[in-house]
């Protein structure tokens, strides 16, 4: 692939996607870990950008950066006290490493060129193509349609909403302190 | 132009580390910390097969939307659990949570 | 639904409410609060008792036209209970004329004996089972009361057989209450397993309305001339010749005869006496066997469907109402002249007064039955509660002999025999053990035994010691026995009479249908002999308990009224130095304070000795003026004189038949029946006068002198009835049981068999044994060894470590996902 602009972008996004994340499970403070986390969810937000969705990267922006990883934060904060008196991994993180290891090559096999290369078969063209160029940008104005008509979506949206609110009473009662 | 398949390594890197972080950390917040970055992933994956495949559609988009709700969901359930866990048994190491055998 | 509370057609819906939440009250919360439980009940009865009369005025005296014919037939609601299927059950509730009647009688009596109730109970001894279980009894009455509510006013049979049973179990309850005693659980299950039996034909019957009209609605069923003859006609509906109306009609019948104690199944009537007084009265007058006749009054378009009595033309269940109820007045009322206990005199009386009904219904006097069941409830009520205040001033009598030291003489063996075991004469005795319960093989030779207060031979010269109840129990008597123009029951019984006279009084009606009224002939030789007797023992039983001497030491010191124990000595010094000489008044006790100044221990003092006394005998009073006066408004409209008086009007009837809509004829103004009724009223009255009060000395009654011991001692026996059920249905029974089911049939044929083939197995089981002890249990036992060994071996699997599980998880999906890599290839 030749050097644009584009594919820069896509290089470095990738580096602080893929960094960020593996930063996230070997790092040993967990606040580090953390604020590694919020590096690669904005490199995924760029990837996003990149892939003609801004709406997805605000999103992404705006609800992990924005509120999952400080809720993370505060989770960390909260639960300090044996923060630092621990080993990073329990005893099978070898295992582990391994099993990712070969979901990681089952899925390159399954996704990319190489695997075509090692069973000698094209498995799809579309990998190799490049994107339609002369494609609109998803506006927000488009999603909310899609969201709030019946056309669209608006019976997933309002069972992902009762999912949401169902899951911040839970939390709230989970996490409540017990009054006996 | 970036192909295809190179959103996809990333996903699938993505992907392969958060596995790997779910399955070795002690930390409960660094395990779900973990699933934040696979599901980083599998959004990475819908929205590229999207532009790549069928950019003419909307529903890739709001899949992925769908799947932020979700991620924030669990992320608050899941941290409402660690903390209700560590008030109850002052600690936040998955090994210790243990009693769910014979 | 639009909730106006005061809106006539919701305003039944509530009726029964108060009772039945006081007795969830009573049962669940105050249960060790006697003052508050009572109140309680008697303020929830009130309630129903003001809603009641609301709603009766308003159906009585209410501006709209109410009736079949004038459109608007009922008020009523109702709510869809069940769907079944494509129609739905609807339960509800509705007012017509009979429920308004009936609205009118039962909470006046019902609130009457509750207000009776506070006072009766609490006159016993701290220590006696009525007080240690006072909120007890008020909440069963309150259940009670509510039962009967709810079949007054509900809307259809179902609703209806709710309330009866409700009632079945609170008799059942309420008649065992006192249930240290044998006698009285005995008579508790006696009562109980009787009704029964009755209710399951009932509700067969019922069931059968269903199947055939798809509705238990009242309305809809009786007030619909379609389905009435459609149900009446035997070639469209019923079998073995016989309407479907007839079939239903029987059945219901028999659901009577059981709740009203009619012939066959009086006998757990008499027995019911057991329960405390109250009780008594509430199954006698306001709920219970007032139930029965109800429900066949309120079912009697059903029951006359396809036939007409007014001309001779007879459907089965009014030829068996007519029969049964004729035999039943008879045979109570002559049963009742033999009897020496007062409360069971009175039973008799209810149950002969239950036959008039029946019997009147059974030839169609629709309008008399329902009337003389609305007079009949509050004399009877009324004769009750006298009967108990003379009960409590008897036991006062004996608490204060026993006190002296002086013991009561009986002149009967105590313990003796009856058909139902033995009854003791202390009154509460030790649990029954297990032989007890053996009943006895059948002797019943002797009179039933009679408690020593309850005792009419010990009475005698109580008019002095407590003149209120006597008073009011004189006019319960007479309005019983029917004495002319002024009381209660000789209205309602002369309608009666009148109905069954119609064959000579209108012999057109007859003559024209050209069928001989032989059920009417019937009712009326039985039912005018009948209130010969009922007169006669009626007045025998007051003139025995109030007139004379006393005739026993504990009537001379019988009263209603408390005694202290701390001037118990002074008091009973007081007594004894006037010994025989009449103690004018019950005010005695009160003459002790002799300051004209009222302190607070004065009221209190007064409280304690009258309280109980006020009670019981104010709603005596009350109930004294509905017995004399409830007849009024059933005068005939020609009476002779009276005529300026009713204004030809006959309100009664006009106002029940409103509710039907076939409308009963009325019987024309005739002398017969009237002279019939003077007559029966003079001869019994007239005879038990001059019997009774001529002094005597022989201990002997001067009946049983007359008719000779055998005969007495069959009248003291129920006719041997119960000794007859006795050998007819429980001596075979047993005989069968014992000597062919047990020792020919079981013990020798099906045992012997047995015992054969149990050998037979035997042997091939221990052959089975040996084979089993080697060669299965070795495999046997290696398998679950086995698998427990692999087990343990497993379990460490389990770690609880849930990161261990999803590395399991992670290696399967890759080994899936492999599996599946390849495949594709």
């Amino acid at each position: 692939m030749e050097l644009t602009w584009e594919s820069l972008a896509f290089l470095i996004f990738s580096v602080l996607s893929l960094g960020g994340g593996l930063a996230v499970v070997t790092l040993r403070n967990l606040f580090h870990s953390a604020l590694m986390l919020m590096l690669s969810l904005f490199g995924t937000a760029g990837l996003f950008v990149l892939l003609v969705a801004p709406f997805l990267a605000a999103v992404q922006v705006l609800v992990y950066i924005g509120a999952i990883a400080i809720l993370i934060l505060f989770a960390i904060m909260l639960t300090r006290t044996i923060m630092g008196v621990q080993t990073t991994y329990n005893s099978q993180w070898i295992g582990s490493a391994i099993a990712a290891l070969l979901v990681f090559g089952l899925l390159l096999l399954t996704f990319t060129p190489l695997g075509d290369d090692v069973f000698d078969e094209q498995l799809s063209a579309n990998l190799e193509e490049d994107p339609v160029d002369d494609v609109d940008y998803v506006t927000v104005e488009e999603i909310g349609i899609a969201f709030s008509t019946r056309a669209g979506f608006v019976l997933p949206f309002e069972i992902v909403s009762l999912l949401l609110t169902a899951a911040l009473i839970g939390a709230i009662v989970v996490a409540r302190e017990d009054e006996a | 132009m970036v192909p295809l398949w190179m959103y996809l390594f990333v996903s699938a890197a993505l992907f392969s580390i958060g596995i790997f972080g779910v399955l070795s950390r002690r930390n409960a917040i660094a395990v779900i910390m973990s699933i934040e970055l696979m599901l980083n992933a599998a959004n990475i994956n819908l929205v590229a097969f999207w532009r790549y495949l069928n950019p003419a559609e909307i529903n890739g988009q709001v899949f992925a939307a769908f799947v932020f709700a979700v991620a924030a969901a669990e992320a608050a359930v899941g941290l409402a659990l660690i903390l209700s866990i560590y008030r109850n048994r002052q600690t936040v190491i998955v090994e210790d949570v243990n009693i769910l055998k014979w | 639904m639009d909730f106006n509370w005061l809106d006539v057609n919701f305003l039944p819906w509530l009726i029964p409410v108060p009772p039945l939440i006081s007795f969830a009250l009573i049962i669940l919360f105050t249960g060790r609060y006697k003052i508050t439980s009572a109140v309680i009940a008697v303020i929830a009865v009130g309630l129903s008792f003001l809603m009641s009369m609301g709603v009766f005025f308003h159906t009585a005296f209410g501006t709209e036209d109410l009736g079949v014919t004038a459109g608007k037939a009922i008020y009523g609601d109702n709510i869809t209970w069940m769907s079944l299927g494509f129609q739905e059950f609807k339960m509800g509730v509705m007012v017509d004329p009979l429920t308004a009647a009936m609205l009118f009688m039962v909470p006046i009596a019902i609130l009457m004996i509750f207000v009776y109730s506070v006072g009766y109970m609490r006159a016993y001894p701290v220590d006696d089972p009525h007080q240690i279980r006072y909120a007890r009894f008020f909440s069963y009455l309150s259940l009670f009361a509510g039962g009967m509510l709810t079949l007054v006013v509900s809307d259809n049979l179902l609703l209806l057989f709710i309330g009866w049973e409700i009632m079945g179990l609170c008799s059942y309850l309420l008649i065992g209450f006192l249930f240290e005693k044998k006698s009285s659980y005995q008579a508790g299950i006696k009562a109980f397993m009787t009704t029964r039996v009755a209710d399951v034909l009932m509700l067969v019957g019922i069931g059968y309305l269903f199947v055939e009209t798809g509705t238990l609605n009242f309305h809809e069923i009786l007030n619909n001339s379609a389905v009435l003859e459609r149900l009446g006609d035997a070639d469209q509906t019923g079998f073995i010749g016989l309407s479907a109306a007839a079939i239903i009609g029987a059945f219901l019948v028999i659901g009577t005869v059981g709740k009203s104690a009619q012939f066959p199944l009086h006998g757990w009537l008499p027995d019911a006496m057991q329960g405390p007084t109250p009780v008594s009265a509430m199954i006698h007058a306001a709920a219970m066997v007032s139930a029965g006749v109800f429900m066949v009054v309120r079912m009697y378009p059903l029951l006359e469907a396809g036939g007409n009595p007014h001309h001779a033309e007879y459907t089965l269940p009014l030829i068996m109402m007519g029969l049964l109820g004729s035999i039943t007045a008879l045979g109570a009322a002559v049963l009742g002249v033999g009897q020496n206990d007062i409360k069971r005199v009175l039973a008799y009386s209810t149950i002969s007064q239950l036959g008039f009904m029946v019997a009147a219904l059974g030839i169609g006097a629709y309008v008399a039955a329902a009337f003389h069941l609305i007079t009949h409830a509050f004399f009877k009520a009324l004769l009750f509660m006298c009967s108990g205040a003379v009960i409590h001033a008897m036991e006062h009598g004996e608490h204060h002999l026993h006190a002296e030291g002086k013991h009561v003489e009986h002149r009967e063996e105590p313990g003796e025999a009856t058909p139902y075991g033995t009854d003791h004469i202390g009154r509460f005795g030790e649990a029954p053990t297990t032989e007890e319960w053996k009943p006895l093989a059948p002797q019943g030779i002797t009179p039933d035994f009679v408690a020593v207060p309850n005792d009419m031979r010990l009475m005698g010269g109580l008019w002095h010691r407590i003149p209120i109840t006597s008073i009011t129990m004189l006019i319960g008597v007479l309005s019983l026995s029917g004495f002319p123009l002024v009381t209660a029951g000789f209205w309602s019984k002369d309608e009666i009479l009148a109905d069954s006279l119609l064959w000579i009084t209108d012999p057109d009606a007859f003559s024209d249908a050209g069928n001989v009224a032989w059920l009417h002939i019937i009712v009326f030789l039985s039912l005018f002999t009948a209130a010969i007797f009922t007169a006669f023992y009626s007045l025998r039983m007051w003139i025995l308990t109030f007139l004379g001497e006393p005739r026993s030491e504990i009537a001379r010191f019988a009263t209603l009224m408390h005694e202290h124990h701390e001037d118990h000595e002074h008091h009973h010094e007081e007594v004894v130095e006037e010994t025989h000489a009449v103690v004018p008044h019950e005010g005695e006790a009160h003459e002790d304070s002799e300051e004209d100044v009222i302190t607070m221990e004065d009221v209190r003092h007064w409280w304690s000795v009258y309280s109980n006394s006020a009670l019981m005998q104010g709603p005596l009073v009350i109930l004294a003026f509905f017995a004399i006066t409830a007849g009024w408004v059933g005068i005939h409209p020609d009476f002779w004189v009276l005529e300026w008086i009713t204004g030809g009007n006959n309100f009664i009837k006009n106002f029940l038949s409103k509710g039907l809509v076939h409308k009963p004829e009325s019987p024309p103004l005739h002398i017969l029946p009237v002279l019939a009724s003077f007559t029966a009223f003079f001869v019994g009255a007239g005879l038990a006068y001059f019997i009774y009060t001529v002094p005597r000395d022989e201990e002997k009654d001067p009946v049983e002198r007359a008719i000779g011991d055998g005969a007495w001692n069959a009248l003291g026996n129920r006719f041997f009835l119960d000794t007859l059920f006795l050998r007819l249905f429980y001596v075979p029974f047993e005989w069968f049981g014992r000597k062919v089911a047990y020792l020919a049939i079981d013990k020798e044929t099906i045992d012997e068999t047995l015992h054969s083939i149990a050998d037979a197995f035997v042997f091939v089981g221990e052959t089975f044994k040996r084979f089993n002890r080697v060669v299965i249990d070795g495999v046997g036992d290696g398998i679950p060894m086995l698998l427990w060994g692999t087990g343990r071996w497993f379990r460490n699997l389990q770690s609880g470590r849930i990161q261990q599980y999803l590395l399991f998880s992670a290696l399967m999906l890759l080994a899936i996902g492999t599996f599946f890599l390849l495949q594709l290839f």
